[in-house]
């Protein structure tokens, strides 16, 4: 593995705003640095996306900017964080992605100039590959597009690059239905890091050709799949909880190609990377109730660089249009951490103590994010020789942290769950200790028909 | 209590590997092919979907029992006087244009499945003129649109319209995240689902002939029973 070590071994310093290394934006603001800053994303109301609409849709994104940076420079914001994430159509035509891009930097300019206020855009291109099916991971027109959008945005001067991949979703959703931890592991830490590998190797050179940073990527079509479906009681919540530390496993390969964070906000394993990497980390909680229910909502928040709203439509609400409002309260979320460090270390580990503990114990997928966990579970990733056997490793971790807590009353788990430690537990027993059988045995049950594995460099 | 009988146990429990040994005992001791099916393997199924209604069981373990269904299936069928017999009600699913998010879509297909429907999935990111193509070519009694994006929401209604002006009596049910009851009146469907647990009792309420706008129908209880999976 890239990396060996970890940067924050004590969980007591897995903490809100504070990074081993920081992220300085050309604004001056220091992710990381001891200051935790409001990352807001938005999206249109129900119009569709396509070349009649573009002035719409163009006035929406500036109606959004102007009224939520307005609002933070208001609140004295100490910084913020703007989130671009694309919609499909805008990632297939890159002028109409850069042309939002465009309006974005052109709001920030403006409020910079008026207020003082800094900022910085994350751009995250919707990655469309799996639009084709079986997905066309390494080329074809959706994969140029994409480049294309990154390339572009960089140079018009988006900071932060990130993405929420795909390589490997087109089996892990089967997988997480059949509560098949074997194939969830093929899907992240086989073809998810392959496909992370070559995808992050290509951006790190955008990157470094546009003087912009590499940011994270995150398993959100994973481990928050997972998520959504235990909320539904479609899958146990144990089980989505061992996927998000496996996930974990995948989304690190981002910052092994090169990424400095701070790491996307719906990567909800972002706690377990930063104590591997140090590196600064979004991370989205009760403000993002506007987008899906999160079973961590405080607890998230214990280890945040920035504090997200993951997304909201720009409709109007009583105080004002919802990405405003949302900025809002994300601008007191922060400015409450901020004045907890401002007290001093003791303080900060208090604020952080009381976000944990008001959500730890109440569910799986809570608990094994949770500083304590995250730091095992990332000693069990560095320690291993492969991302196929980190991946194995940190699923028996997950199951023997859960299975512990339940059994010293530390954790509420559903008696209809607990049936699932053991089923896991077999599934991990018999997994092969070669890789290459690992990925002999699951290519001859994946179903050929939804993916290709020669577009993740695996011999059919 | 009665106590259920060890090939309906087997098949709640998903145990494949026992249901051809408790079939020939079955066999062995007389009973018809077809009272197999009706009196062992469906009352499992049944109890199956009842426990995922309660909450007691989760979609993996009913996929288990679909697959312990399937197994039993394939030895009893030779052996049935009507083999063939079609589910009563078929449907075509997809996800609009311009979105390609299916897990919920796939879940629905899958739910639909088990009540014994048949399901035509026409996958992700379908135009209008495909999904009407379909319902030509299928005949179904339902259509069942998913989106997950507010953008995309736009197809769903371009979907409804080129149904319903192309004149098919198909019964039409919306969901995902951003999808409203309210959207789904005003752009003309017939139903709507706010989450693939809820779509076979509505998918049951419309083929039933029930209003189902209005509210969902609380008289409706039809259970997924995943043999058909």
């Amino acid at each position: 593995m890239h990396y060996q070590s970890l940067a924050i071994s004590d969980p007591a310093e897995l903490t809100f705003g504070l990074a081993p290394k920081p992220v300085t934006t050309r604004s001056g603001m220091v992710i990381g640095g001891g200051t935790v800053y409001p990352e807001l994303n938005f999206t249109l109301p129900p119009i569709a996306v396509d070349a009649g609409t573009m002035p719409e849709v163009r006035r929406n994104y500036e109606q959004i900017i102007e009224g939520a940076l307005r609002r933070a420079a208001e609140l004295e914001a100490p910084g913020v964080v703007i989130e671009f994430e694309t919609l499909p159509p805008m990632t297939e035509h890159p002028a109409w992605g850069l042309e939002i891009v465009k309006v974005l930097l052109e709001g920030l300019q403006r409020e910079k100039d008026r207020s003082g206020l800094k900022g910085v855009l994350r751009m995250t291109p919707n990655d469309n590959r799996e639009f084709e099916r079986p997905p066309l991971m390494r080329h074809g027109r959706y994969w140029d597009a994409m480049l294309e959008l990154f390339e572009g945005g960089a140079a018009a001067g988006a900071e932060l690059l990130s993405i929420e991949s795909v390589g490997g979703k087109e089996l892990h959703d089967e997988a997480l239905v059949n509560g098949d931890l074997a194939a969830s592991l093929f899907s992240l830490c086989i073809l998810g890091e392959r496909d992370m590998r070559f995808l992050w190797t290509h951006l790190r050179k955008i990157a470094d050709k546009q003087g912009v940073k590499c940011a994270g990527d995150t398993a959100c079509g994973f481990g928050n799949t997972a998520m959504v479906l235990a909320e539904q009681k479609m899958i146990p919540r144990v089980f989505a909880a061992v996927v998000r530390a496996v996930s974990a496993v995948r989304s690190l390969v981002a910052y092994e190609c090169g990424a400095v964070g701070p790491g996307k906000d719906c990567g909800y394993e972002n706690p377990i990377l930063k104590a591997i990497t140090g590196f600064p980390m979004a991370m989205e909680g009760k403000t993002s109730a506007c987008a899906h229910l999160s079973p961590m909502g405080n607890l998230a928040a214990a280890c945040c660089d920035t504090w997200s709203n993951e997304s909201v439509q720009n409709i109007k609400l009583l105080g004002g249009m919802a990405p405003t409002c949302y900025m809002e309260q994300l601008v007191y979320d922060c400015r409450l951490m901020n004045t907890a460090r401002s007290h001093g270390k003791e303080s900060a580990r208090q604020l952080q103590r009381w976000l944990v503990e008001s959500d730890v114990a109440t569910d799986p997928q809570a608990f094994i994010i949770s500083p304590e966990s995250a730091v095992e579970l990332a000693r069990v990733i560095v320690g291993s020789d492969s991302h196929y056997h980190a991946g194995a490793a940190v699923a028996r971790k997950a199951v023997e942290l859960l299975r512990g807590a339940h059994a010293k009353r530390g954790l509420r788990i559903a008696p209809n769950e607990l049936v699932w430690f053991d089923s896991m537990q077999n599934t991990l027993d018999e997994l092969p200790e070669s890789e290459s059988e690992f990925i002999a045995r699951q290519l001859a049950l994946a179903d050929r028909s939804r993916f290709l594995p020669e577009e993740y460099g695996l011999e059919g | 209590m009665n106590e259920l009988h060890p090939l309906t146990q087997a098949i709640i429990a998903g145990r494949s590997k026992e249901i051809a040994g408790l079939i020939n005992q079955c066999l062995a001791a007389g009973e018809k092919a077809e009272s197999i099916v009706e009196n062992r393997l469906v009352p499992g199924m049944m109890t199956v979907g009842e426990k995922f209604k309660r909450n007691e069981i989760f979609v993996p373990d009913m996929l288990i029992a679909g697959r312990a269904m399937k197994e039993a299936l394939k030895i009893l069928e030779p052996l049935l006087v009507n083999p063939d017999s079609k589910p009563e009600h078929s449907a075509v699913i997809g996800t609009v244009e311009g979105d390609l998010h299916d897990i919920g879509k796939n879940l629905v297909a899958m739910m639909w499945r088990g009540a014994n429907i048949e399901v035509i999935d026409l996958g992700v990111n379908v135009r209008p003129a495909r999904f009407l193509e379909a319902v030509l070519q299928h005949k179904p009694n339902l259509l069942g649109l998913s989106a997950l994006l507010t953008t995309t929401m736009p197809a769903m209604r371009n979907t409804v319209k080129a149904i319903r002006d192309a004149g098919v009596a198909v019964k039409v049910v919306i969901g995902g995240a951003p999808v409203t009851q309210e959207f789904a009146r005003e752009i003309g469907a017939d139903g709507y689902s706010p989450d693939a647990g809820s779509a076979v009792d509505t998918a049951m309420a419309l083929l039933n002939g029930k209003a189902c706008l209005a509210g969902q129908d609380k008289d409706v209880h039809a259970l997924p029973i995943p043999g058909h999976l």
